[in-house]
């Protein structure tokens, strides 16, 4: 008995973890948020100080694979960006990010009734990776001559008075990978631009020490990352929505552990 | 000459762009300039190498009836739907690669992704043991961190969120700069060793 508590069937495992975060999604099921990480309301509060129009930076660093923890960040960003009524330009230097960009923004944007070309632009993927990063703080408009749809961002309004880092009030880097580093040391340090993340959890610690020494404003953590900000937001929508299923889940697999563990034990002890 | 003129490039171009960092000078500014978009446009061209590598990879597997051969049709044909859908009708919003993007590339790629979480809670059933006074820490550690990380934690006890961020902002960050530090310091020793023709190794020939 022992020996099938410390090593069951790993399918039993896969059973269980399927069944705990779909329930949660059929039901309406809701957790209350009540902690909020330091790193999140720093973000928020940064952006709630910028003027209107300022034009803020999304950085869309990811493809689909990451798409369940970082498009809920995006989809609360631009929501808070629109609703603060500032201008969003979005970039990235990973092919899929165009597209990430594009299906996150847009449709808040039709919402809360804010115009491609106006209120924000999708500058889509360039080559370059670190290079585009140091071109874009000398001049956006060279980085980018075009925008995603081909359109001169010299003649988009959205893009008016902005010439390089020194006009961009905040860069949001969204990332599943290593480029918040890149961010930190090709655009924050050199030309002195306010930066801040939104990464998946397994990345996270990475960039604890930039937090520390101000390099980074604030930073968004994972899904709860995204849950946080839609209550600071106050719009609740598929971060707070997998929350649950996420809470589920992390007490299943400690049960796992201590089941686990409990077998380990029992079977040592008789040896 | 065939080590020695690569190695005096890089040399060059290294102690260039380590001196220009430090001069404020016009001149410097346009040299750095004209080298970036150098980087760019041979950035480019190691997309035509890594098609080029893809095409043999498949294409030698393909030929040889190798193990799995069949999943290398499916990459050079979807490769080639892609590129023709691509240049045809172009990646705007709304066009036929949009829509292949968004219906093919999207649930694919989440899919493998989501695989993930279930192979995690396989491997910490089996591997989370408290074997020895180490492994119980870290132990007690990933539950601290993983129900502070998730609201649910806060119901338990409201100060796990607090305890959870304190692990990831003090000990962790303790932890993490020490690694920072030591591959910082592996950077310059290895870009030094490059830069002087030490280290050879990506000049093919593995010395």
């Amino acid at each position: 008995m022992w020996q099938k508590l410390a090593y069951f069937d790993r399918r039993i495992i896969f059973i269980f973890i399927f069944v705990a975060v779909l329930i949660p999604f059929l039901t309406t099921w809701d957790i209350p948020l009540g902690y909020t990480t330091p790193s999140t309301q720093s973000l928020y509060d940064t952006i709630e100080g910028l003027p209107p129009r300022t034009p803020i930076m999304l950085v869309f660093d990811y493809g689909p694979a990451s798409m369940p923890e970082l498009d809920p960040m995006a989809v609360a960003l631009s929501r808070h960006i629109f609703s603060r009524d500032l201008r969003l330009v979005g970039v990235t230097l990973v092919v899929t990010g165009t597209q990430m960009c594009e299906n996150a923004v847009a449709p808040v944007a039709a919402q809360m009734g804010k115009e491609d070309g106006t209120d924000w632009v999708n500058l889509g993927y360039k080559p370059g990776d670190i290079v585009l990063i140091d071109r874009m703080g000398q001049s956006i408009a060279d980085a980018y001559p075009t925008d995603a749809q081909g359109r001169s961002t010299r003649q988009l309004p959205v893009m008016e008075g902005i010439r390089n880092y020194d006009d961009i009030g905040l860069i949001i880097d969204l990332a599943s990978g290593t480029a918040p580093g890149s961010w930190i040391v090709f655009a924050h340090d050199p030309y002195k631009v306010k930066l801040a993340a939104g990464i998946t959890a397994v990345m996270a610690t990475d960039y604890y020490p930039f937090l520390q020494t101000g390099q980074l404003i604030g930073m968004l953590n994972g899904l709860k990352g995204a849950a946080e900000y839609e209550e600071l937001i106050n719009h609740r929508a598929l971060g707070t929505l997998g929350m649950a299923s996420q809470s589920v889940a992390h007490l299943l697999i400690i049960l796992f552990v201590i089941l686990g563990n409990i077998g380990y034990f029992a079977i040592t002890r008789r040896r | 000459m065939r080590l020695q003129v690569p190695i005096a490039i890089g040399f060059l171009a290294g102690m260039f762009m380590i001196v220009q960092y430090f001069v404020p000078h016009p001149a410097f500014k346009t040299a750095y300039d004209a080298l970036e978009e150098w980087v760019m446009i041979i950035g480019a061209f190691a997309l035509v190498l890594g098609l080029q590598s893809l095409f043999q990879t498949h294409i030698d597997k393909i030929r040889r009836r190798r193990e799995g051969y069949s999943y290398s049709f499916v990459t050079l044909i979807s490769f080639a739907v892609m590129f023709l859908v691509g240049m045809i009708y172009g990646h705007r919003p709304g066009t036929l690669f949009d829509w292949l993007f968004d219906h093919v590339e999207v649930p694919l790629d989440a899919t493998i992704f989501s695989l993930l979480a279930f192979f995690i809670a396989s491997a910490a059933y089996r591997t989370f043991r408290a074997r020895t006074p180490e492994a119980t820490v870290l132990l007690v550690t990933a539950v601290i961190v993983m129900l502070g990380r998730v609201p649910i934690g806060e119901l338990i006890h409201a100060k796990l969120p607090d305890l959870a961020e304190w692990i990831m902002v003090f000990p962790t960050v303790g932890a993490k700069r020490g690694i920072l530090f030591g591959a910082a310091l592996g950077g310059i020793a290895t870009a030094l060793r490059i830069l002087l023709g030490i280290e050879r190794s990506h000049l093919g020939g593995g010395r």
